[in-house]
């Protein structure tokens, strides 16, 4: 989230989109509840479906799953033709006004630079056009045809009124009805906020859907703002902190990266790294990169990393693809090139798509080791279930390791919610068994191997050696050793200009701004730094008072970045640090003071003025919001509506007849997953995944109140398609996708309508997650059998939320 | 909004489980009665201050355990309920978070290290130290086998595509700093967690 949860309750307006929060996230959805009751908010939902979220809205739209690009960008057009924008803060805030070069384009639904053999685009044309001066050229006055903002005008152009309800399903009136009530949070003290979840993320075109959300709220000047923002409501109650500690494939911790292949020299990646101001005398703030990196090289190999080493840049893993993600892997696992794999607290056998394929892939490994609570359907996926998991044990040879481990009431540490708040717990009871926790498995593992290599010797053994290991018990590293370790300490005193020490030797530090790249301080993830100071374990902060009473509770737990709650919160005064209005005062310039001042810790430098001319978007070279993305997409600076890979709709009404626009062309399928697509003739029925209230995910079938209050596996399907195929409710139904079926009871609702998409008529399935062959709910099929083994351009994130399936009586 | 509940009524409502208790949590309990319960209940209960493991809201959670603090005495989780002082929950959970203590207590938990062997179709138990023993064999082995240092180009790259990881958005951050120190300092490129998906 770029505001927080109790923030929600200074909207005006919540548009909730590609979420279901009433049902998913209902503790957090009070706050929409609040803003309604207290506010006089409205509450807009948008879905293929009626849902509890949309049971208590004002307004709302049935949009065909995978077409919201195809309402926003409409929204955007709409937005531009009438003249509903913030038009001060789009001339200062964003890059309307930047010029972008000459040979950037948009044809035939693709943008300039695509290779169709590579499925990719060079994206030497994304770019600002550079004045004589090195920094990027620009019109005040949004006039001249190459500004970002006429581009943007005309790509969104086609996005009329007919077209996107011709895309979407939605009726012309209430596309009408919904666009008008958004744009009136043009005007500087109303605002919008968006609220997503999983419903924007898992499509081949989720990164962009996001984008193109973040460009709405940028016209209508709602980012930085009290009510605003772009609000990931997310999963799972630490992926936010997992996301921030870079657990993924190309990432180091806080959102640094990995070097590629190609990158063989220090200094070059880390110049690629280190973003320049590209506008004069803008904050830029990751002109620091270097300063983040080599006090996480000193965080991990201590003395020995040095200048003279570059700091230890090569004992890093470079990347020979772009991504090692989960589809690429388990690509490579069902052609057998893995060997090992490790699941900790994570079940791919339910989670992840194509079942078949992911069993597969599991057969073939040599050894799987499973960390986990709960007997999961992963670490038993070599176990015949009768109907539920089909498998001839003699013939898996995988060696499959199951060790037990803490849940959350046995252990200590911090976990960070959407709101980017670090929230510390203690443990309250020993677990059960011989279970342990993730710390200490994780360091008795290490420290075997650490032996092995030292008596046997072995491949590039150095990091494995030299990895800083100074816990007290060096098998069972504590929770507050590790957040001390990631909020980093002086190495060396540290001194200012004058030569006067600010930080001695051995202090933990007040935060990143500390940060050196000398190699004089050391912190394991630079954004989290402030966590844990001198004066002790900010997380475990408890203090719920709210002085300004803007619902922002500094003294609670504490957030990152340096306990900021409302990210580039510059952005709620204006161009001469006023409050945009009275209702919306959160962070102004006192003059008297010289400083930035209000109910939020500033996210800008606390001492400049507006005079200076530093602007919000402290991040960007630029210092404003981008509506156009330069390079940073691998699909294009704009977004575009594309099919999912699996729709009823034979082609995208955009790009009639241009079949390389039909899906996302940038987007990555493996040759026998193409394969694996079914027709619109085969399967006609549009299907969407998604959970219930009464559970989450794959973990509360194990607990019996929750098995007891949703037992079953059922499947949702409309009234006119239970008429069609002659389902009655409470028949069982059987739901075929290309790759795979399930079995389950049919709920025949009025929740679900068919649409008029063009002339054709489309019929949706709802298609609820929870169930299993493990657990104490009634035993299920896994549903991910249905979905197909493709992923979002830029995250790989699979499209479990738009594919085809067909319903008959089983 | 208010309903009317006896105390009697009340206890009879608490056999259908979830039910009662999210209505106890949304307010709908009668005062006296949901106090004088608490109070014997957790009268000489240990409080732990703790956030729901669910979704990302991050509820605060108050659990209650049992134990009386001798050394050979296990603190026994007997009652979870929302924190009231919590800013976002101010002391209520979903229906998803007021089952947390049959998480806590499920008949799913494992209890001890356990391997199938190859082709086998049951479980033996082992113990830690067989378990992570043969683990880091394997580990070992591939990874002296199939690190790659240099590419055919003759770039170094230093990694280890034939084991792979899958971290836990479930668990602390604690648990993944140390986690991903070790799997990326190891060469593990094919590395990801729930984020990813």
């Amino acid at each position: 989230m770029t505001n927080h949860w109790v923030d929600i309750r200074n909207a005006n307006l919540i548009l909730s989109m590609g979420g279901n929060s009433a049902e998913a996230h209902p503790v957090g959805f009070r706050w929409v509840t609040e803003a309604i009751e207290h506010n006089k908010a409205e509450l807009i939902t948008i879905d293929p479906r009626f849902t509890r979220t949309g049971a208590v809205a004002q307004d709302k739209a049935f949009i065909r799953t995978g077409t919201d690009i195809a309402f926003l960008g409409g929204l955007i057009s709409y937005l531009i033709e009438t003249d509903q924008i913030q038009r001060e803060y789009v001339l200062n805030y964003t890059d309307a006004a930047l010029i972008v070069r000459e040979d950037y384009g948009f044809e035939d639904g693709l943008f300039s630079g695509y290779d169709e053999q590579t499925r990719s685009y060079e994206k030497e044309s994304w770019m600002y056009e550079m004045g004589e001066d090195g920094f990027v050229r620009r019109d005040e006055s949004l006039q001249d045809p190459r500004c970002v903002y006429q581009l943007l005008r005309e790509h969104f152009a086609r996005y009329t009124p007919d077209m996107v309800s011709s895309i979407t399903g939605i009726p012309l009136d209430a596309i009408q009805r919904i666009w008008k009530k958004i744009a009136a949070m043009a005007v500087p003290d109303k605002t919008m906020t968006i609220l997503y979840a999983l419903g924007w993320t898992q499509h081949s075109i989720g990164s962009q859907i996001i984008r193109t959300a973040a460009m709405v709220q940028l016209l209508l000047g709602n980012m930085g703002m009290p009510g605003g923002g772009v609000n990931a409501l997310r999963g799972h109650s630490n992926i936010q902190g997992l996301t921030d500690l870079g657990l993924l494939s190309q990432l180091l911790p806080g959102y640094m990266t990995l070097a590629n292949a190609k990158e063989q020299d220090y200094d070059a990646y880390i110049d690629k790294r280190t973003k320049q101001p590209t506008v004069e005398g803008q904050v830029s703030y990751w002109k620091n990169y270097e300063k983040f990196h080599v006090s996480l090289m000193k965080s991990w190999y201590g003395d020995a990393a040095n200048e003279g080493n570059n700091w230890c840049f090569d004992w890093l893993p470079k990347l020979e693809r772009p991504l090692y993600d989960i589809l690429d892997t388990f690509e490579r696992m069902s052609k057998g090139e893995l060997n090992g794999y490790f699941c900790q607290g994570f079940n791919p056998l339910a989670s992840f798509p194509n079942r078949s394929k992911v069993t597969k892939a599991l057969s073939s490994l040599k050894y799987l080791v499973v960390m986990d609570p709960l007997n999961t359907e992963t670490s038993e996926f070599w176990k015949n279930y009768g109907e539920y998991n089909d498998v001839d044990s003699s013939q898996i040879d995988t060696e499959v390791f199951r060790l037990p481990t803490c849940c959350f009431a046995e252990d200590e540490g911090s976990i960070v919610n959407s709101a980017r708040w670090l929230q510390w717990h203690w443990a309250a009871a020993p677990p059960p068994g011989d279970s342990r926790p993730d710390t200490r498995i994780m360091g008795e593992l290490f420290l075997k191997l650490k032996q092995l290599y030292q008596d046997e010797g072995g491949v590039f053994a150095d990091p494995i050696l030299n990895l800083t290991w100074d816990y007290r018990i060096p098998a069972d590293p504590k929770a507050d050793e590790l957040a001390r370790e990631f909020n980093g300490r002086a190495l060396e005193d540290l001194t200012d200009e004058q030569g006067n020490v600010t930080r001695r030797a051995g202090e933990q530090l007040a935060g990143f701004a500390e940060l050196t790249s000398d190699g004089k301080t050391a912190s394991g993830c630079w954004i989290f730094s402030g966590c844990w100071t001198e004066a002790g374990n900010q997380m475990a902060n408890r203090d719920n008072s709210d002085p300004y009473g803007t619902g922002n509770t500094l003294g609670w737990a504490w957030a990152w970045p340096m306990n900021r709650r409302i990210l580039y919160n510059r952005a709620s005064a204006d161009v001469e640090g006023r409050p945009w209005g009275p209702d919306k005062a959160f962070v102004w310039w006192d003059s008297e003071q010289g400083a930035w001042v209000g109910a939020d810790v500033p996210d800008f430098p606390t001492n400049s003025a507006p005079s200076q001319g530093q602007m919000p978007f402290i991040m960007q070279p630029e210092g404003v919001g981008h509506l156009f993305a330069g390079q940073s997409m691998v699909d294009g600076p704009f977004p575009e509506h594309y099919e999912p890979f699996e729709s009823p709709v034979p082609q995208n009404l955009l790009h009639p007849g241009k079949k390389k626009a039909r899906n996302n062309p940038a987007a990555r399928i493996f040759d026998a997953d193409r394969e694996d697509l079914g027709t619109p003739e085969e399967f006609p029925h549009a299907a969407t995944t998604y959970r219930l209230t009464e559970h989450f995910h794959f973990w509360t079938k194990h607990a019996e109140l929750n098995a007891i209050v949703q037992p079953q596996q059922f499947v949702e399907i409309g009234e006119a398609l239970a008429n069609e195929i002659g389902i009655a409710a409470g028949d069982w139904v059987k739901v075929s996708s290309k790759r795979g079926f399930i079995k389950a009871v049919a709920v025949v609702t009025k929740r679900l309508r068919p649409m008029m998409i063009g002339d054709q008529q489309v019929h949706h399935v709802g298609i609820p997650l929870h169930w299993g062959f493990t657990g104490v709910a009634k035993k299920g099929y896994l549903v991910n059998a249905l979905t197909p083994f493709v992923g979002d351009a830029n995250t790989q994130t699979p499209e479990y939320k738009s594919f085809t399936v067909r319903v008959e009586k089983a | 909004m208010s309903i009317n509940v006896t105390r009697r009524q009340f206890f009879k409502l608490g056999g259908a489980g979830l039910a009662s208790s999210s209505l106890a949590m949304m307010g709908f309990a009668p005062e006296p009665a949901e106090a004088s319960i608490r109070q014997f209940k957790l009268t000489h209960a240990k409080e732990t201050r703790n956030t729901c493991t669910y979704c990302s809201v991050g509820c605060g959670i108050l659990i209650y355990s049992k134990g009386d603090g001798s050394k050979n005495v296990e603190q026994n989780v007997f009652h979870i309920e929302g924190d009231p002082d919590h800013p976002v929950s101010r002391g209520s959970l979903c229906p998803k978070g007021a089952g947390l203590l049959d998480f806590v207590h499920s008949k799913g938990r494992l209890e001890y290290p356990q391997v199938r062997e190859a082709g086998s179709s049951e479980w033996t138990r082992i113990t830690w130290d067989d378990a992570l023993n043969r683990i880091a064999r394997h580990m070992k082995d591939d990874r002296d086998a199939n690190f790659v240092q240099r590419t055919a180009q003759g770039e170094t790259v230093n990694h280890w595509t034939t084991t792979g990881f899958l971290a836990a958005s479930g668990s602390s951050n604690e648990s993944g700093y140390i986690t991903h120190k070790v799997v990326r300092n190891l060469g593990m490129v094919a590395f990801d967690n729930q984020a990813r998906v």
